[in-house]
C-alpha cells in the first residue's frame, strides 16, 4: 500500500491563513480542522465509489445466493404449506398430547385436499428425510381418501394402514409440521429428535455424515502433508537458483497449475488405471505378476494422489516467495559458529521459512477441504469428500435442504480457516504465479 | 546452487540427492500432462503404450482421435470432406458446439469480472478507503468458498431470480437465470473477479501515485488519468487478471453442472460427461488439445510479467 498524503491537505496549509480566533483556516476563511475533515470524507467517499459496483455485483451474485442457501438449511415448508389444519393442531398442543378425534380428522382433510391438489408427494418427500420410508404411507394413503372418509376419522385412517397408529410417525410429523427447523442440521451430524423430542444420534449403521467429515478433514491433512514434503525441496531449490535458471524451472511448476483440472485429473486416471501406463511399468519390470496390477485409481490413493499433484503449486509458489527473501549468509553465519547443516536447517533456515510454510499449507487445506471434481473422478465410493455429498443431495436425491445443511457446515468450517489465513498471513499477500 | 567448499563428503552426497529429489517432484508434477501427447496418437483404444508405439513404427500412431472428436454428433461424418462437410462438422460436432459455447462464456464473464474487479481494485488501492480489509475479504471470498457451495446457493437463487425483491414488495416480471447464458457468464463472472483483484491490486502496488497528480495538476480529468497514465502501467496485471478469469470459466465445470442447461455445454462439462460415461482416449486428445491452449496462455502471462518487471525496474538477477 502506498500511502499518499492528501493532496487537498497541501494545498490548503499553503494557501491559508489565520482567523481570529487564532487557528489555520482556508483561503476561503473556513476553519482549517473542518476543511480536512470534509476533504477526506469526499477522498474516501471516492474510493468507496469505486468499489461500489463491484460490492453490489457480488452481493448479489455471491453473498445472496449463499444467504438463500443458508435458509433453505433452516427451511422446508414441504409439509406445513400442505397440510395446514394438522400443522394447527400441533401448533395448539404440546408435545405428548395424545392425537385426538381433532387431530384424526385434521390429518384426513389434509391428505384428501392434498391428494386432490397433487401435493401429497411433496409431503409425503419431507416426511421421508424425517423418518425414512414414510413417503409410501403418504402417496398411498392419498389414493384411498381422495373421496373423502366416515368419521370416526381414527379408526377410518388406522384401517387404511396402521401405521397411521405409531406414536413415532405422529412425533416425526410434528417435528415437520413447522417451516422452520433444525432437523437438517441434526440430520448433517448424525443427529435426530426422538419421540420426546430429545436429541440423539441416529442408529449406528445410519451415521455417514460425521464420517465423511472426519474423513474430508483427515484426507485434506494427509494432501497438505504430502504438498508440503513435496514442495519445500523444490521450492529451495528455486529459490537458491540464480533467476534465470529458476525462472525456467519455474514453467514445471506453472504449467500445471495453468492446466485444465479435468487435464489433470484424466491424466491421473490414464496413469494409474489397472491396465495403465504405471502398472505397465511395473510388469514390465516384473515387481509385480500381470495378475496382481495395484488398484491405485477409483479408492482414496487416487484421491490423494491426484489432488496432491492439483494443488502442490498452491504451496510451492508461497513457500517459494518467502525462501527468495532469506538471506544466505544467516545459514553461512550459523555454519561459521559451528552448527552442523542439519542444525543449520533446523534452527535457522526452516523457521525463517514458516510464513511460507503456514500460507501454502492453510491455503492448500482450505481448498482440498471443498474440492468436488477430482473426489468425484478418481475417487470412487472410498474416496468421496463432504461436497460430493452436497452434490449428491442436489442433483439425485434431490433433498436440497440437507444439501444446504452441509454446506453450511463446510462453509462454516472454510470461512473460520479463511479468518485464520487472513490473520496470520493477511489475504493482501495472496499472490497468483 | 553449488555445493559449498567446506561441504564434508556426506553433504556432498546429500546435496546430490537432494538434486536427484528435486528432479523426481519435477518429474511427477510434469509427466502426467506429458505422457498424454504421445498416447493421444495411440492407434489403439487402450491408455497404454502398445508395443507398436514403442518401437516407433508409424502404424501404432494415428490421427483417430482428432477424427472422433471432430466428428463426434456430426449428421453425416463419413460423407466427403468439401464445405458442406466442415459446414456439418462447424454446426453440429459436438466438441465444436462445446468450444463455441466456452469461448462465449469465458469471453463474457471475463469482460464483466475485469471490468468490474479493475475499477474496485483502484478504489482498494487508495489509502483512503474505509473498511478495506473487510472488503478485500469479501470480494475474495469466491475463490475461498468452495465452489459447489457457490453453485448451490446460485442454483437457489436462479430458481427464483425475483426472491429478495419479492421480499420487498415487488410484484413485476422476472427473468430467467437457470439454464440461460447469462445465468452462467454471472457465476463464471463472480468466480474470476477474486483473480483481476489480486493481481491488480498488486500491480498498483509498484504504481506511484504522484504520476496521477501530476496529470491532474496539468489538467487532465478523472478519466483520462485513467486511460492516458494508469491503465498503460497496469495493463500488464489487467490482462493477467483477465487470463486467469478467463481460464477460470474457461475451465469451470461445477457451477456448469447446477445452473446450465442443455445448451450451456462447455468443453470441460463435455469433458466430465466423457470421463465419467466412458471414457475413450478422444479425451486425451481435447486433452492434448487443452495443454497446447495452457502453454500459449502461459507464454502470455510470463511475458506480461517480465514486461511489468522491467517497467518497474526490477531485472533478473
Amino acid at each position: 500500500m502506498v500511502k499518499a498524503l492528501d493532496p487537498h491537505a497541501a494545498i490548503v496549509t499553503e494557501a491559508g491563513g489565520l482567523d481570529q480566533g487564532g487557528s489555520l483556516t482556508t483561503a476561503d476563511g473556513e476553519p482549517l480542522a473542518r476543511a480536512l475533515v470534509r476533504s477526506s470524507r469526499r477522498a474516501r467517499r471516492r474510493a468507496l465509489l469505486l468499489v461500489l459496483p463491484l460490492l453490489l455485483f457480488i452481493v448479489v451474485t455471491f453473498i445472496n445466493p449463499i444467504g438463500q442457501m443458508l435458509h433453505r438449511s433452516v427451511f422446508n415448508d414441504g409439509f406445513s404449506a400442505n397440510m395446514p389444519e394438522l400443522t394447527v393442531w400441533f401448533k395448539e398442543h404440546p408435545r405428548g398430547t395424545q392425537p385426538d378425534e381433532a387431530a384424526w380428522q385434521a390429518l384426513a382433510n389434509d391428505l384428501q385436499a392434498a391428494a386432490q391438489v397433487r401435493t401429497i408427494g411433496v409431503v409425503g418427500t419431507r416426511m421421508n428425510y424425517e423418518m425414512a420410508g414414510t413417503r409410501s404411507l403418504f402417496t398411498s394413503a392419498g389414493r384411498k381418501v381422495r373421496d373423502g372418509l366416515q368419521p370416526p376419522y381414527r379408526e377410518a385412517m388406522l384401517e387404511i394402514d396402521s401405521k397411521w397408529g405409531d406414536p413415532a410417525l405422529w412425533s416425526a410429523m410434528r417435528n415437520v409440521s413447522s417451516a422452520y427447523t433444525t432437523s437438517f442440521y441434526l440430520a448433517a451430524l448424525d443427529l435426530k429428535r426422538d419421540e420426546n423430542g430429545d436429541i440423539v444420534r441416529v442408529a449406528p449403521e445410519q451415521r455417514v455424515y460425521v464420517m465423511l467429515f472426519i474423513r474430508t478433514f483427515v484426507l485434506s491433512a494427509i494432501i497438505t502433508a504430502m504438498t508440503f514434503l513435496l514442495g519445500f525441496p523444490i521450492a529451495h531449490l528455486l529459490a537458491t537458483l540464480p533467476l534465470r535458471k529458476s525462472n525456467l524451472l519455474m514453467i514445471l511448476v506453472l504449467l500445471p497449475f495453468w492446466t485444465s483440472l479435468l487435464v489433470r485429473t484424466s491424466a491421473w486416471i490414464v496413469l494409474l488405471q489397472q491396465q495403465g501406463v504405471i502398472n505397465d511399468i511395473l510388469v514390465w519390470l516384473g515387481l509385480i505378476g500381470n495378475g496382481q496390477r495395484l488398484q491405485m485409481i477409483y479408492n482414496q490413493t487416487g484421491t490423494i494422489v491426484a489432488m496432491t499433484h492439483v494443488l502442490l503449486p498452491f504451496m510451492v509458489l508461497p513457500l517459494y516467495s518467502v525462501m527468495r527473501t532469506i538471506n544466505p549468509s544467516y545459514a553461512r553465519a550459523a555454519r561459521s559458529l559451528g552448527a552442523t547443516s542439519w542444525t543449520t536447517f533446523r534452527r535457522i533456515y526452516f523457521p525463517l521459512t514458516l510464513p511460507g510454510l503456514g500460507a501454502g499449507a492453510l491455503l492448500v487445506f482450505i481448498l482440498s477441504v471443498g474440492y468436488y471434481i477430482t473426489p468425484a473422478l478418481v475417487g470412487g465410493s472410498s474416496g468421496q469428500l463432504i461436497s460430493n455429498m452436497i452434490a449428491m443431495h442436489m442433483t439425485q436425491s434431490l433433498n436440497w435442504s440437507m444439501a444446504a445443511a452441509l454446506s453450511a457446515l463446510l462453509l462454516a468450517a472454510v470461512l473460520i480457516l479463511y479468518w485464520v489465513y487472513d490473520r496470520l498471513v493477511g489475504i493482501d499477500n495472496l499472490k497468483l504465479g | 546452487m553449488a555445493v559449498p567448499t567446506y561441504a564434508s563428503p556426506l553433504e556432498k552426497i546429500w546435496h546430490y540427492a537432494y538434486l536427484v529429489i528435486c528432479a523426481a517432484i519435477f518429474f511427477f508434477l510434469i509427466a502426467p500432462i506429458i505422457i498424454m501427447i504421445p498416447l493421444s496418437f495411440n492407434a489403439e483404444p487402450y491408455f497404454t503404450f502398445t508395443e507398436k508405439m514403442l518401437s516407433f513404427d508409424p502404424e501404432g500412431y494415428s490421427m483417430r482421435w482428432y477424427n472422433a472428436l471432430l466428428t463426434f454428433g456430426m449428421a453425416a461424418p463419413d460423407a466427403p470432406r468439401d464445405s458442406s462437410w466442415w459446414m456439418d462438422a462447424w454446426q453440429n460436432a459436438k466438441w465444436i458446439k462445446a468450444a463455441k459455447s466456452s469461448v462465449i462464456i469465458g469471453i463474457f464473464s471475463t469482460l464483466v469480472a475485469t471490468v468490474l474487479g479493475t475499477v474496485a481494485a483502484l478504489g482498494l488501492a487508495r489509502a483512503e478507503m474505509p473498511y478495506r480489509r473487510l472488503i478485500m475479504a469479501t470480494l475474495i471470498s469466491p475463490m475461498i468458498v468452495p465452489v459447489i457451495i457457490t453453485a448451490t446457493g446460485l442454483f437457489f437463487f436462479y430458481s427464483n431470480p425475483c426472491g429478495p425483491l419479492q421480499l420487498v414488495g415487488y410484484e413485476g416480471p422476472c427473468g430467467k437465470l437457470a439454464q440461460t447464458y447469462l445465468g452462467v457468464i454471472l457465476a463464471h463472472a463472480t468466480l474470476g473477479i477474486p483473480f483481476v483483484i489480486i493481481t491488480v491490486t498488486a500491480s498498483l502496488i509498484g504504481f506511484d501515485q504522484s504520476l496521477s497528480r501530476a496529470a491532474a495538476s496539468l489538467g487532465a480529468k478523472p478519466t483520462t488519468t485513467f486511460f492516458k497514465i494508469i491503465l498503460p502501467l497496469i495493463l500488464p496485471g489487467v490482462i493477467s487478471g483477465a487470463l486467469f478469469a478467463f481460464v477460470t470459466s474457461f475451465d469451470e465445470v461445477v457451477a456448469v453442472l447446477l445452473i446450465g442447461g442443455p445448451d450451456q455445454q462447455t468443453i470441460p462439462r463435455q469433458m466430465w460427461n466423457g470421463i465419467r460415461e466412458q471414457i475413450s482416449p478422444a479425451i486425451l486428445a481435447i486433452a492434448t488439445l487443452l495443454v497446447i491452449f495452457s502453454i500459449a496462455l502461459l507464454t502470455v502471462v510470463e511475458l506480461l510479467r517480465r514486461r511489468s518487471e522491467r517497467l518497474r525496474g526490477v531485472t533478473p538477477r
